[in-house]
């Protein structure tokens, strides 16, 4: 036996004594499993987001900027007392609600089609015409709608002869990209569930004479609704979060990402308490819709 | 479900203005890539390539990208582990707490991600900058595999959970030991679903742009902030045209890889 083929079969039979030692101890495994995951997510992440909060309750030195670690509420009071703050607080809430609006009214009659017109032999392409604009860029996707509204761009074009001007850069642009930019995510929701639905169902409606409308009021659209919640957890969340295309096409209009993103220079504290904000009201959001049961489908 | 031929036509066409809708936009940036005007003014004056090449050369366009790769693969790198361990913790194990870890891993990409920014921000130039670490590309991929994580978590774990832990178990039967079932039998089970997560993963950061903000500092600039910055600039406009083009004609690869993965995923299933 040559000596390197020694070292190869302890090294061998070490191997195996580890893993019949792993083999016997799962909670060993798991604990190694676990280690290096939870310490990245629990204490770099969790803990970055506990100390912003925290952070959200000290103050600034209104001088030098600088942040002073003595407990006070005036941020959060400033919050709910500030005009400026409450009108943006507002307006990213209707933003939000008004983009999801709009996507449902949109995704509704494409998942439709996709999911119960359309030849069986086109859907798997429909869905991948679906998830393609999904992997493009976000930024090229808003850059888009920023050529298209630009002045004399393909918006005004499209509305010359109407004797319309488009809407150039503002907040009807920002819903109207924000719209553009989550749609795919309503649509998939509901592409799927109305897939699922069994032909019978349909067809047992029909039998105990139900006219079209009828099966769509009492049948189709049980079944769609909860998928119409999940999508909006998709688009109301996305929306809210925002600031970037707000900032390219939607001229001087502020919303909660915006004020935030003001803030972080000069006053970090305010910044964080901003921040709660959009966390609070999306948690509010997501426990309204698991009523629903729309997150069992997410 | 029997539709009236209006309801039914109605329907058709409502979808086609859809589609159009979401592709006329994507159209529009590949064509205007080509005009020769520099605003965006519609119809166009006139085609060129002129523009293409002046992008070519362009230094910092392929810096940035050169950038964007760079940390996309490290985030996908950590992703991937980090992704995959956990899932097999969540798949494979009964604990405490299990709810709470995945929810924990789907939190960074949940919460809007000037939030997320903002924390690592401050908690990085908390702890590192005494150390001497700037925020940079350490910090920029530190933060994207904070988020990359739950897109391979999710595809590994919806993996292991179709397939059962019986076939391991078979292997350990006929004399296996742990490594050897997991390199012979497990990873084959899981590998296409871990290539499509880290695909994803690297979408994912490739493509993201807030946290970069807050994580890069001032020195690193990836692909989506050099765009950001140079959009506003007249000066910069075509190059910019041409980048966005070339990202929308890039868009079409992971899709095609996707497909082929998930026809792969069908067929293995079959087992």
């Amino acid at each position: 036996m040559t000596p390197s083929h020694t070292v190869r079969t302890a090294g061998r039979s070490r191997v195996r004594r580890l893993a019949g030692a792993l083999h016997r101890r799962p909670r060993l495994r798991l604990s190694l499993l676990l280690t290096a995951p939870l310490l990245w997510l629990a204490v770099l992440y969790l803990g970055s987001l506990a100390v912003l909060f925290v952070s959200a309750f000290w103050t600034t030195n209104s001088f030098t900027s600088e942040v002073v670690k003595v407990w006070s509420t005036d941020n959060f009071e400033a919050l709910f007392t500030t005009p400026v703050f409450r009108q943006v607080i507002w307006r990213s809430i209707g933003v939000a609600l008004a983009v999801t609006a709009l996507c449902a009214v949109i995704a509704l009659p494409i998942a439709f089609y996709t999911a119960r017109v359309a030849r069986p032999r086109w859907r798997p392409l429909l869905v991948v015409a679906i998830l393609t604009p999904l992997w493009a860029s976000y930024l090229v996707k808003v850059y888009a709608w920023r050529l298209i509204l630009s002045e004399g761009g393909l918006a005004d074009w499209l509305l010359a002869p109407l004797g319309l001007d488009g809407p150039g850069y503002g907040l009807t642009a920002a819903v109207v990209t924000l719209t553009y930019l989550w749609l795919p995510y309503m649509i998939l929701p509901i592409h799927t569930a109305l897939e699922q639905l069994p032909d019978n169902l349909l067809d047992a409606s029909a039998d105990l004479g139900a006219r079209p409308g009828r099966t769509l009021r009492s049948v189709v659209l049980p079944v769609v609704l909860p998928s119409v919640a999940a999508g909006s957890v998709f688009t109301f969340s996305l929306s809210l979060g925002d600031y970037i295309t707000v900032q390219i096409v939607g001229g001087k209009t502020q919303l909660i990402g915006n004020l935030v993103y003001s803030n972080i220079e000069l006053n970090l504290p305010m910044a964080a308490a901003l921040g709660t904000v959009p966390v609070v009201v999306i948690v509010v959001y997501l426990l309204a819709m698991r009523r629903t049961g729309a997150l069992s489908s997410l | 479900m029997h539709l009236s031929r209006p309801a039914r036509v109605a329907l058709r066409v409502a979808a086609c203005l859809g589609f159009a809708v979401v592709y006329v936009p994507l159209a529009l940036v590949l064509l205007n890539s080509f005009s020769t005007d520099r605003s965006a003014s519609w119809p166009p004056d006139g085609l060129t390539l002129h523009w293409w090449s002046v992008a070519w050369d362009n230094a910092g366009a392929r810096s940035a990208l050169w950038v964007s790769v760079k940390a996309g693969l490290g985030a996908t790198a950590v992703a991937v582990v980090l992704g995959t361990l956990i899932a097999f913790a969540v798949a494979r194990h009964r604990f405490f707490g299990r709810d709470t870890v995945s929810f924990v891993v789907v939190l960074p990409i949940a919460l809007p991600g000037i939030v997320t920014g903002i924390a690592l921000n401050s908690a990085f130039s908390t702890v590192l900058e005494p150390l001497g670490i700037g925020l940079g590309m350490f910090t920029v991929v530190v933060g994207h595999a904070t988020f990359c994580i739950v897109v391979v978590f999710n595809n590994v774990v919806a993996r292991l959970r179709r397939t059962s832990g019986s076939y391991e178990e078979a292997a350990m039967d006929l004399g296996a030991h742990t490594f050897r079932a997991f390199v012979d039998v497990t990873f084959p089970m899981v590998r296409s679903s871990l290539l499509a997560g880290a695909l994803l993963a690297f979408a994912l950061s490739f493509d993201e742009i807030v946290v970069t903000t807050f994580t890069a500092g001032p020195g690193v600039e990836t692909l989506p902030i050099w765009i950001f910055n140079n959009m506003t600039r007249p000066q910069q406009a075509p190059v910019v045209n041409v980048l966005a083009a070339v990202l929308v004609l890039l868009s079409v690869i992971p899709i095609y890889i996707a497909q082929r993965l998930s026809a792969d995923t069908a067929a293995s299933s079959r087992v």
